[in-house]
């Protein structure tokens, strides 16, 4: 059993688009605090912010728990949406599924899912059509993990 | 190279943050999709957009960017500057092009 020193859960309301990016800034600060820095950091906040965009711009509403320890990040989210019937499609770079409303905030580029998975050092999802999603990202404190070149394709 | 140099330099207009211009410029990017410029852009750079509505707050404050630049002249919205000086992130407006203001903002710091 990892020993989390740290877990919070934190909400998002789908469709809040007023609020799109407060829960990213409010996580990166507890972070920031819990002496997380650099890369490590880089990683979490675009992550998280990606997740809770995907809640707001599809979802009900969602919830992300952060949980800390010595070694890792763990970040699962968890909504009440449309859930993903392709997995697989909807983890290709430009694939969206975005009304025009969205992608004219220029939110909804396709690079969401695609984002969260070069910061994560391993992404588990699953999802039920008409149910949710459910994301489980661990980052890891120290050694392996895509650097920020990992994020340029 | 700071905020207020790039300001005076290319004749920009201070929309918001005007007390934190001696933020220093290590960079730029330039993009209009918020997944593309949260993913790509570093910490301590301009970024120069067309977007202005509120939530390219949050993408600044959390990649860390000295500023924002938007382009074309476009006027943010109240909320967009309450948002910005909540969050200290100085916001300035160019009359021209993404494309142009980029360029010159490339050559100063390539001068350096």
């Amino acid at each position: 059993m990892t020993d989390y020193s740290y877990e919070n859960t934190f909400t998002v309301e789908g469709g809040d688009f007023e609020s799109a990016g407060k829960t990213s800034i409010e996580i990166k600060k507890v972070l920031k605090k819990l002496a997380i820095t650099n890369e490590t950091l880089r990683r979490a906040a675009i992550a998280v912010y990606e997740a809770e965009l995907n809640i707001i711009s599809y979802a009900k509403k969602g919830a992300i728990d952060l949980a800390v320890s010595d070694d890792k990040i763990l970040i699962s989210v968890a909504d009440q949406g449309p859930g993903i019937e392709d997995i697989e499609l909807a983890m290709q770079e430009g694939y969206s599924t975005a009304t025009d409303q969205i992608r004219e905030m220029g939110f909804g580029a396709g690079m969401g899912l695609h984002n969260i998975k070069s910061c994560a050092d391993t992404l588990d999802i699953s999802s039920e059509v008409n149910k949710g999603t459910h994301l489980s990202i661990v980052i890891n404190r120290r050694g392996s993990g895509n650097d920020e070149s990992g994020l340029s394709d | 190279m700071n905020l207020a140099f790039l300001t005076k330099e290319l004749d920009l207009k201070v929309a918001s943050c005007e007390d934190h211009l001696t933020r220093e410029v290590k960079g730029g990017y330039v993009g209009d999709l918020l997944s593309d410029v949260i993913a790509h852009s570093t910490q301590g750079d301009v970024w120069i957009t067309r977007q202005s509505h509120k939530n390219i707050i949050a993408v600044s404050a959390l990649r860390e960017h000295a500023g924002i630049i938007l382009s074309l002249g476009t006027e943010p919205g109240d909320d967009t500057l309450d948002k910005a000086q909540s969050e200290g992130i100085p916001v300035l407006i160019t009359t021209l092009p993404s494309f142009e203001i980029a360029g010159k903002i490339y050559d100063l710091l390539a001068a350096r």
